[in-house]
């Protein structure tokens, strides 16, 4: 009988050990979750709470459904990370290859390669609205005194061009995960390969290109599932440097979702949009994982 | 095909000179082993050769074509390194393909050549595996398939079975012999292992500190060494050598003992010169227990330190004018520690060396 007894206590000793991370689990990642999917059932207003016991099925969704503007913000939204991440990538690609080519002030580079990422992204957004104010942007100052312009460029009004002037500021704060990340691949780069690459007949671009890029794959591919993330929720450096406007016209789905949630106190229907949205970033993520799972696999094992 | 000859080859790293000057002609189809001790500069001489490695002066020619300033890619070499250097991220098949696949060829063509190489290295099971999916000797052999399939005009080997277990070492070793007597490429194989160099090659060229200190064929540099270096690199066990002086008489050792001048050297003996005795091994045992001894030969006393049994043949260390000198006994004949024997050197295999310069004074 005692024995019975000690053996359950023993089986209930790890269950014991682990309720207080269980419960705050529980309670940081579970309630909201809920909570939030619940909301997203109901016309919950942020101004009346008691809208939040009045359940409408899928009516949140199946008004999203036919919302323009917030197709309009998810596809731009996919353009935004579509472009931002290439460049990103490009970028990044470039500036590995060059700091990886130096060998002198090399850790110094690396470490002013990160300052970008040490700033918060409203400040980034602010600094970067000032840059491309139309009136007294040090942009248009300088290319008027330069002669390059006569007019003031309406960087952050234009829709094109505000949405140009965004992504500059997210490339311009962010090449660096890709440069990292890029510059650890090249430096566990296995060099006998390279020059056998050589020997075989490759000339510099071929071994790039054959040799050297399919093995930093896997890593920017991790950089572009942390990026992806990243992106897809951007919503500081646009709501400082635009806020969505001029009249929607860089509206992203988080800036939409931060509108309609607080702005018109429509939790509700924000949260059945946020439900979408997280969808999209879920894909992302998906699908970058199983590219770099692909490209892994080649690795597999050391050589 | 073509030979590959180099004209006062120096290779510097900053200041320090690494490779002086080396002068060395390898033939069509001659099978050339570079041996020496680590870091003498058989590497950078090889990628010297490969392009790999810019050279600091001298010059280069593969099938009389200066290639100082050409890159490796159009030296039309193929070269198989140490860790194999295998594209991760291809299958073999693409692997061996690769170069073809860069030069343009069509896919026939490169196919048909895969296919080839394949069946000469017994890979045609393997074609569709990537290098993480193979051992070590497999791994080996598609770096050479790699190298075959381009029908280059010389293969380079950079140590390529130093990575291999004994076992695999001696089964890849005799392959590369037999692909060689196949394909009958000029080959400069790099080892600092001295009996990978003597079964291997045509002929040897033994390095020591970026110079070669002799090139010859395996029996000209085990039977002449030119000097102290070589007798004691090539031959394993190594070489004794006993310091003495000459004499009237003969050769002075440090307790005494006196022995007389080999025939063949008796000339060459300044009297009152500071010499070093080479003797194999092979060449030192009792009597009736070791090779077959009809040359000149003389006897001296040694005290058994250790004897190891080999099976055939047993390894004595023992004293001899107050130096550890090994030998062979040959036969089931048991030897125990402390026993003294009688052995009996064979003068007519003996060598004598400059102790000054290390010289050998056959040479002189
Ligand atoms: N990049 C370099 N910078 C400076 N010195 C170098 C460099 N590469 C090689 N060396 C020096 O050149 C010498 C020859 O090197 P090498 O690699 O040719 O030796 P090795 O004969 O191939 O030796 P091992 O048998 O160990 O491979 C060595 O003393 C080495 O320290
Ligand atoms: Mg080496």
């Amino acid at each position: 009988m005692a024995r019975i007894l000690t053996s359950r206590r023993a089986a209930l000793t790890p269950l014991l050990l682990l309720l207080p991370a269980i419960a705050t689990m529980l309670f940081v990642v579970a309630l909201p979750l809920v909570f939030s999917l619940w909301t997203s059932f109901t016309p919950y207003r942020l101004t009346r709470p008691d809208t939040l016991y009045d359940v409408i099925g899928l009516r949140n969704y199946i008004r999203l459904m036919s919302d323009a503007a917030f197709w309009v913000a998810f596809g731009r939204t996919v353009l935004f990370l579509a472009i931002a991440l290439n460049v990103e990538f490009l970028l990044g690609l470039g500036i590995a290859l060059l700091i990886n080519r130096i060998t002198w002030g090399q850790r110094g580079l690396r470490t002013i390669m990160m300052f970008p990422m040490m700033f918060s992204p409203i400040l980034v957004g602010f600094q970067f609205k000032f840059i491309f104010n139309d009136n007294i942007g040090i942009l248009n100052n300088a290319l008027q005194s330069l002669g390059l312009t006569d007019q003031a460029i309406p960087w952050l009004v234009d829709a094109r061009l505000a949405m140009f002037s965004i992504i500059f500021a997210e490339v311009w704060m962010s090449t660096s995960v890709f440069a990292i990340l890029l510059l650890a691949g090249l430096f566990a780069m296995p060099r006998d390969p390279l020059e056998a690459a050589k020997v075989d007949g490759c000339n510099a671009w071929q071994v790039f290109r054959h040799i050297m890029l399919p093995f930093l794959m896997p890593f920017a591919f991790i950089a572009m599932t942390i990026r992806s993330l990243d992106v897809a929720r951007a919503y500081d450096i646009v709501a400082v440097m635009t806020g969505g406007g001029p009249a929607g016209r860089t509206e992203l789905l988080w800036t939409l979702i931060a509108r309609v949630g607080y702005d018109n106190a429509r939790m509700g229907q924000a949260n059945a949009m946020a439900y979408v949205s997280t969808l999209l970033s879920v894909l992302f993520t998906w699908y970058f994982f199983r590219k770099l799972v692909a490209a892994r696999r080649y690795m597999g094992g050391a050589q | 095909m073509a030979g590959i000859t180099l004209r006062n080859l120096v290779k510097a790293y900053g200041r320090v000179r690494v490779v002086h000057g080396i002068d060395l002609d390898i033939g069509n189809h001659e099978f050339v082993v570079l041996v020496g001790p680590s870091g003498c500069g058989k590497s950078t001489t090889l990628r010297m050769i490969a392009g790999l490695e810019e050279i600091t002066s001298g010059e280069i020619r593969i099938g009389g074509r200066l290639v100082n300033d050409l890159p490796p890619r159009k030296r039309n070499i193929a070269m198989v390194f140490q860790n194999y250097a295998l594209y991760p991220h291809m299958t073999v098949r693409d692997n061996l393909g690769f170069g073809l696949k860069i030069a343009g060829q069509p896919k026939e063509v490169v196919a048909a050549r895969v296919q080839e190489a394949a069946d000469i290295l017994g890979l045609a099971q393997l074609l569709d595996r990537t290098p993480a999916e193979l051992s070590g000797g497999q791994r080996q052999r598609v770096a050479m398939g790699r190298a075959i399939v381009r029908h280059p005009d010389a293969f380079l080997f950079d140590e390529p079975l130093s990575n291999l277990d004994a076992k695999l070492r001696g089964q890849m070793r005799a392959e590369i012999k037999k692909l060689h007597q196949k394909v009958n490429n000029t080959v400069v194989y790099v080892t600092h292992d001295q009996v990978e160099a003597m079964t291997l090659a045509d002929r040897i060229v033994i390095m020591r500190d970026g110079h070669i200190e002799q090139t010859g064929t395996p029996m000209e540099v085990f039977n002449r060494p030119a000097n102290i270096f070589v007798a004691g690199f090539i031959g394993s066990p190594p070489m004794n050598q006993l310091p003495c002086s000459a004499e009237a008489g003969g050769l002075r050792l440090a307790d005494g003992t006196v022995l007389p001048v080999p025939a063949r050297l008796a000339g060459k003996v300044r009297p009152g010169a500071a010499l070093i005795l080479g003797v194999r091994p092979d060449d030192i045992s009792p009597e009736g227990s070791g090779l077959l001894a009809t040359g000149e030969g003389a006897m001296v006393r040694l005290t058994v330190d250790i004897a190891e049994p080999l099976g055939m043949e047993s390894l004595l260390y023992s004293r001899l004018a107050g130096q550890e000198v090994q030998s062979k006994v040959f036969g089931p004949r048991l030897v125990s520690p402390g026993e003294v024997l009688d052995c009996r050197i064979a003068l007519d295999r003996a060598h004598l060396f400059d102790a000054a310069t290390g010289r050998s004074l056959e040479a002189a």
